[in-house]
């Protein structure tokens, strides 16, 4: 049996095994109507077959019409409900990055440590994933956690879990990607979050993904132009993140992860009111990785907030 | 009473049918007959089916192992796109709307002819081009982007031969329209005397039904289509996120076809299946009224659902939500349709031929299909389940389960009236019961390979789901045999089979009032009807049921 390894998956299981109990009876009810009546009324048997009761048909039509459809909304509102909490991500959680490429996964921690095809995670530590992709469409899918989301190019999307049982577990490129789809396989480690922290220090430390960012702003020439001392016209990218941002067209935008990445991709798409377009596009220039490691500086640069490790 | 001539061509003296009036190959290519282009399509499609049905042979070859040792990779992902686009677009489609349909609508209306003969023979040549089309890709070496031609896989990542399957696509569609526009013109104006639209057979609303979504949704197909073709050929930049294009926004033209087309497949079915078990179970069909506006509806909302398919795409929650539930209404009229098909078995007189066979198999595995495809509604329970073979499992009981085990009946169930030939009661019957448990052995252990977590398209896969996979390609043994059988005895019944009488199965409907086969002009003269649609009580007779004569009973 698949086991049940995230506080998210006994809520869909329960959800499953009760429409498991449902199509049974449904199966059993029709299945065994279809039966009694092939028996009863086949060919050659002496049973009745005068015309129907008047109340046959339309009072017995509109009836179980009426009890389908509770049942429809019934289920939907169930399962419906049981979703909501799902869709709203945790405050506070360890945030994971998550770059797709034909055909890996390369996973990013806070603290800089880096991983492909495999995901460690400390256990009872709800987990958000910041993924996006390189090239295709891609699907981070872990059977154990009822999770799954795809990953988009150009954009970001995000899903959380909160492991519950230390092991291993499948994670499946779940939208076909091209050739090798059925090796985007990668694993899930959950463990104690002692023996997490032992695995963090133990992992080669690159700059934390900020830090790498802050040196990428550098090197990039991004701080020519948005730096303290920099005599181009150009924002500050101080407290930039989730502020309202006032665009040339008059619009407001709130300035989250996808509006920085488009930014720095297609400057020209969303034009700050009051600045020339003069920002070059890094499409290309700055790799995904880099653009991840940019955005995270930006978010940074919020003297309220902070990375959550 | 058997003749002694043989051959399908051959006649009783002064005998004339539609297949007797001309038989140069010329005849028959250049024919506006809606009952001659029926066959073309008959004998096209099945062409089809057996080319996708050998891919699927290769696909269950490969997944016997979980090593990719059979396919490579690449080999295994255009076997089953090559499936997908063939079964969908070049056999499921068509399969009976453009044969069974074409060839009984007019007859069941009482007409002459469809409403535009030439634009019937059309759009069969549009999809012989289509299919060319299609064939070269594959012949080249075929395409890799699976069925659905997902985007910006498709447009700026596979190598492979998009733009002529997608061209092939674009075409196979306005042949769909043709034949949809040609029945809604039929059924609105071709209708005999006293036909009122109350009267009209299930199977004449449901290609109805059928054509208002073949002729609202298959152009948006194409529009899928050609963006793609633009995008690919022009680097016109639609789906491309790199120059501010939206690849989610493809999925959402896809499906907005993709959805109402599994109502184009599985509509005409319950049509088929409202027709044999109302005159195998010799009652009128339970609740005709809502049998009828259930279709319609099914057609409606169909159009309103296609977000299901996109609970994990990034949509916004609320989409997720509102679809979720159109999706739950939408079960709603084909539980109704099961029930009544059930009822109309109550206090019936059932002979069990090998087309009630087949439509008792409809209604069990259509019945679980639906069931199954609450879950897929319900959000929570979908995100662990879609793009696993759950999902698989389901759609193929709908479509192959539901919609083929439908085409089946209906073929042997008017096989008498197209051919004029019997064919034989026990193989058939024997076919019909082997198609329903191959079935079961092949699809069953998907649902479980599903919940457990294996993703589709995947040629390798952990060896923890071998089991499932291995029982699974043994059902499929069975199921080929099921499917290859009635190749054997209907070849042998068109050579060599029983002369059918006008009407074996003692229906009603008009196409039974008229020669085995019909003469080119459908009637002699026009019909006219004073009854209700299945007139098969007759209240007078002694308890016992209809006469015992007609066919060999189960003792
Ligand atoms: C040639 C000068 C120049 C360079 C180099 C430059 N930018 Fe910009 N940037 C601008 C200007 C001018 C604007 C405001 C106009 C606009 O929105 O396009 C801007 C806007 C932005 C914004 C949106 C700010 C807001 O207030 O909404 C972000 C984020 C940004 N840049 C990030 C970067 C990053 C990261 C780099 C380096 C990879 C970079 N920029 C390099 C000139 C520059
Ligand atoms: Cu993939
Ligand atoms: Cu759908």
């Amino acid at each position: 049996m698949l086991p049940e390894a995230s506080t998210l998956a006994p809520a869909v299981d329960r959800i499953f095994w009760g429409l498991v109990g449902l199509s049974v009876v449904i199966m059993g009810v029709v299945g065994g109507l279809v039966l009694t009546f092939a028996i009863k009324y086949r060919r050659g048997t002496k049973a009745y077959r005068g015309p129907l009761p008047d109340i046959m048909s339309r009072e017995v039509e509109i009836g179980w019409t009426v009890a389908t459809l509770f049942v429809a909304l019934f289920i939907f509102w169930w399962a419906a409900a049981a979703q909501l909490p799902h869709f709203l991500l945790p405050k506070k959680a360890l945030e994971i990055h998550v770059v797709a490429k034909q055909w890996m996964w390369k996973v990013q921690h806070p603290e800089g440590v880096r991983e492909i095809d495999a995901l460690h995670v400390p256990v009872g530590v709800p987990v958000k994933l910041e993924m996006t992709s390189q090239d295709v469409i891609h699907s981070f899918g872990v059977p154990a956690f009822r999770i799954k989301q795809d990953v988009l190019p150009g954009r970001y999307t995000s899903t959380w879990f909160e492991a519950k049982e230390v092991g291993d577990y499948h994670l499946f490129c779940t939208e076909y990607c091209g050739t090798d789809h059925a090796r985007m396989t990668g694993t899930i480690t959950v463990m104690e979050p002692e023996a997490y922290a032992r695995w963090l220090a133990e992992q080669p430390h690159g700059e934390d993904l900020a830090g790498e960012g802050a040196q990428l702003f550098t090197a990039l020439g991004c701080s020519a132009c948005h730096g303290a001392q920099a005599r181009v016209p150009a924002p500050s990218l101080a407290n930039l993140y989730g502020s309202q941002v006032v665009l040339a067209d008059g619009s407001r935008v709130t300035a989250d992860e996808d509006y920085l990445r488009e930014s720095i991709e297609r400057p020209e798409a969303k034009v700050t009111a009051g600045y020339p377009s003069t920002m070059p596009s890094y499409q290309g220039i700055a790799s995904e990785e880099q653009v991840v490691a940019l955005v995270a500086y930006i978010k940074s640069q919020d003297g309220k907030r902070s990375q959550a490790r | 009473m058997r003749s002694d001539d043989t051959g399908l061509l051959a006649r009783e003296p002064g005998e004339t049918s539609y297949l007797t009036e001309g038989t140069t190959l010329r005849s028959w290519l250049l024919s506006t007959d809606h009952k001659r282009i029926a066959i073309l399509y008959a004998i096209s499609i099945t062409g089809f089916f057996f080319i996708g049905g050998a891919a699927a042979t290769m696909i269950r070859l490969e997944l016997f192992t979980p090593q990719g040792d059979f396919t490579t990779a690449d080999e295994y992902n255009r076997l089953f796109t090559l499936h997908g686009v063939i079964m969908v677009w070049f056999f499921l489609v068509p399969s009976i709307p453009a044969t069974l349909g074409n060839f009984l609508l007019p007859l069941m209306v009482g007409a002459k002819d469809v409403a535009f003969p030439r634009l019937n023979l059309m759009s069969w040549y549009l999809y012989i081009i289509a299919g060319i089309f299609t064939l070269t890709a594959l012949l080249l070496g075929g395409v890799d982007t699976g069925w659905t031609f997902y985007t910006p896989l498709s447009t700026l990542y596979s190598n492979s031969y998009v733009l002529l399957a997608a061209f092939g696509i674009f075409v196979v569609g306005f042949s769909s329209i043709a034949t949809g526009i040609n029945f809604i013109a039929t059924v609105h104006l071709l209708r005999t005397k006293g036909m009122t639209w109350m009267r009209l057979p299930l199977f004449a609303w449901a290609m109805y039904a059928t054509s208002l979504v073949m002729v609202l949704a298959t152009p948006v197909l194409a529009m899928a289509m050609l963006l793609i073709c633009a995008e690919r050929l022009f680097g016109l930049p639609i789906f491309d996120p790199r120059a501010g294009g939206d690849p989610v926004l493809f999925q959402h033209i896809f499906w907005f076809y993709s959805h109402p087309a599994v109502y184009i497949m599985i509509l005409p079915a319950m049509g088929v299946v409202s027709e044999i078990i109302a005159c195998e179970a010799r009652r009128r069909v339970f609740g005709y009224q809502f049998m009828v506006y259930a279709m319609l509806v099914i057609a409606v909302i169909g159009f309103l659902v296609w977000g299901h398919h996109m609970f994990v795409a990034g949509q916004s929650p609320f989409a997720s939500m509102i679809f979720s539930f159109l999706s739950f209404v939408i079960a709603v009229p084909s539980a109704i349709k099961v029930f009544n098909w059930t009822g109309t078995l109550y206090r019936g007189s059932i002979r069990f031929s090998a087309p009630m066979l087949y439509a008792l198999g409809f209604v069990g595995l259509f019945t679980l299909g639906g069931l199954t495809g609450l879950f897929l509604a319900s959000i929570p329970v979908d995100v662990h389940l879609s793009d696993t073979y759950f999902v698989v499992a389901h759609f193929h009981y709908i479509m192959v389960g539901g919609a083929v085990s439908a085409f089946f009946g209906g073929l042997h169930f008017w096989w008498p009236k197209i051919t004029g030939r019997m064919y034989s009661e026990s193989f058939a019957r024997f076919a019909a019961i082997t198609l329903f448990f191959g079935f079961n052995f092949t699809f069953f252990p998907q649902f479980i390979l599903g919940y457990l977590g294996m993703p589709r398209r995947y040629h390798e896969y952990p060896p923890e789901f071998q089991v499932w996979n291995v029982m699974s390609s043994t059902g499929a043994v069975v199921l080929a045999i099921g499917y290859l059988m009635p190749l054997g005895y209907f070849a042998y019944s068109l050579l060599n089979g029983k002369r059918a009488s006008d009407n074996p199965w003692e229906a009603t409907g008009l196409e039974w009032t008229t020669n085995s086969p019909p003469p080119k002009h459908n009637f002699l003269e026009p019909p006219v009807v004073l009854t209700e649609p299945y007139a098969y009580h007759d209240w007078d007779e002694a308890p016992g049921g209809a006469d015992e004569t007609t066919q060999d009973e189960p003792a």
